[in-house]
């Protein structure tokens, strides 16, 4: 399996192919949103909803044999397709994984400005959500 | 007279940059509008010549800053037709003109059981302060319904008032539909009735004549910087009957006439309200930014303004998926829409990156999105210095987002 630094890598590839076209970028991440898997409805409720964040995003986690499944969704298709972004780098990894995860691709593929500073900070909040799950089940694990 | 749109958009910098490899086209004028060249030399040169406190200086500068700053006063008592400049309270915008009636002309003269009138259309700066009175003092308040188009209901406006009706706090011209309320009408209403009328006119003043002897409205509100004028900065009307009878809003400098440890008697009006040194430079660089409007001629801007929002509701209205919010007959220009199947902030962001500022959500006006069953709109605002072709590259814009999920 690849690593988390391998699949970032693949990523800023694929943003490269794009160059500096503001609009076609948006349009892929918006696409990108598709790949989600579908968001189950018993989690569509005001504690998933990451605070932080302009449009809405629900995030759930659990743990699967030591490794990290997490399912998210948001009422936006930018917002969608950022957090399939980030689920496609943390997802099925164990907890320590995710937690010495340095996530550098963010910045490496220019998406504060391509977004600017309100989804950025959403993004940041996503990614610590995210992280807060995985050192939850590794507390569990150690415990 | 038509508007000479490239003449106009000459004397503001900001207009001539690329955003994101496209020219920059403004359309975010009901959240603040440019400003010319008069008005940034204004407040340079403010810093460079004449900095000083006003009032009271003994010295040349002082003076001459306190000229300025009081010119720019009576420029405003003329740009709203008020009766005498003492009138025209400075403030730091819209918001604090309003809390400043709801914590003196409201704590003072509205009580327990008195009833306070606004509109579903407010913004909730014109909402929090009412609110926050109501849970003070045992005030009720009642919100006229509006219909699906965006206009008030004017029957239930009329149920609404009563002599317990104490104010009448409405807003002129929605920031969010661009709704034009019909506030001759409401203030003679509410007079009949013995209520007070606060008119929020911070989107009406930069487009509509307002003229607050004719309208006889008891207070007027309205910021600086929805006029090209510099931001901070904001004005309270009041006719000199109640400014006068209600208490001092801050406690400070400016304010007072004389101060002992045992007791304080306040300076009169405007002062008496403007507590601390205000906004100098603000205050002198916004009498350019009339004079800019005044020689431009208001009704010249409205009917370009109209132009441009008749122009963007031809080119969109049955572009597919495109669903204008808000269709009131009677509209300042604002083209407030949705995309089918689109988060208004995702047709911002695409909009962006075409170079065009628009405003998306819920536009400080939450209970009016409620009602209309939206979470958001996406705003196009236009302002004089924008063009038809500016306007068709807009709808080019939209139709091609639309498109995306509306095949």
């Amino acid at each position: 399996m690849s690593t988390i630094a391998d699949i970032q890598n693949e990523i800023v590839a694929e943003f490269e192919i794009l160059g500096e076209d503001r609009e076609s970028t948006i349009f892929y991440i918006m696409e990108l949103g598709g790949n989600l898997e579908p968001f189950p409805e018993d989690f569509r409720k005001e504690e998933y909803i990451i605070q932080g964040c302009q449009s809405k995003v629900w995030l759930v986690a659990e743990e699967k044999e030591g490794k990290v499944h997490y399912r998210a969704d948001s009422n936006t298709d930018i917002t969608k397709g950022l957090i399939s972004l980030l689920i496609r780098v943390l997802n099925h990894r164990s907890p320590k994984e995710i937690l010495e995860a340095n996530l550098d691709f963010i910045p490496r593929i220019g998406m504060g400005n391509i977004l600017g500073s309100q989804r950025s900070n959403g993004l940041a909040a996503m990614m610590n959500q995210m992280k807060r799950y995985a050192l939850a089940f590794q507390t569990k694990q150690n415990a | 007279m038509a508007i000479q749109v490239n003449s106009i958009r000459s004397e503001f910098p900001i207009l001539h940059q690329e955003v994101n490899g496209n020219p920059l086209i403004y359309f975010d004028n009901a959240a603040t509008t440019q400003k010319p060249k008069v008005v940034l030399d204004a407040i340079q040169n403010y810093y460079e010549v004449d900095n000083s406190n006003i009032h009271r200086g003994a010295h040349t500068l002082a003076d001459r800053a306190t000229r300025q700053f009081e010119e720019t006063r009576e420029s405003i008592r003329a740009f709203i037709g008020a009766r005498e400049s003492a009138e025209i309270i400075f403030t730091r915008g819209t918001t604090e003109s309003i809390n400043l009636v709801a914590k003196t002309f409201g704590s003072t003269f509205i009580q327990k059981g008195d009833e306070i009138i606004i509109s579903t259309l407010e913004h909730h700066s014109n909402i929090v302060p009412w609110q926050m009175l109501c849970e003070q003092n045992g005030a009720i308040l009642r919100v006229i319904p509006i219909t699906d188009a965006g206009e008030l209901v004017w029957e239930e406006f009329e149920k609404f008032l009563s002599p317990k009706t104490k104010l009448v706090s409405v807003v002129h011209a929605s920031n969010a539909l661009g709704t034009i309320n019909p506030v001759k009408r409401m203030i003679d209403a509410a007079h009949a009735v013995g209520a007070k009328v606060l008119l929020d006119g911070a989107q009406s003043t930069s487009h509509l004549d307002v003229d607050v002897q004719a309208l006889d409205c008891d207070f007027l509100t309205f910021s600086a910087h929805k006029l090209y004028g510099p931001t901070g900065l904001g004005v309270l009307y009041g006719k000199r009957e109640l400014l006068e009878a209600m208490p001092p809003f801050l406690g400070g400098g400016e304010m007072i006439r004389e101060v002992t440890f045992e007791k304080t008697t306040y300076n009169t009006i405007p002062f008496k309200f403007e507590a601390g040194t205000p906004s100098i430079a603000e205050v002198i660089a916004f009498k350019p930014a009339l004079d800019f409007i005044t020689s431009t001629g208001k009704a010249n801007i409205h009917r370009h303004e109209h132009d441009l929002l008749q122009y963007a509701v031809e080119l969109l209205q049955d572009v597919k998926g495109v669903i204008p919010v808000g269709t009131a007959a009677e509209k300042i220009a604002v083209f407030s829409f949705n995309i089918q199947s689109m988060h208004p902030f995702d047709v911002g962001q695409l909009l962006d990156a075409k170079g065009i500022a628009v405003r998306t959500g819920h536009h400080c006006t939450q209970p009016l999105m409620r009602r209309l069953g939206i979470e958001g709109t996406v705003r196009a605002s236009f302002a004089v210095y924008n063009s038809r072709a500016e306007v068709e590259v807009f709808a080019q814009a939209v139709t091609k987002i639309a498109s995306l999920k509306n095949k």
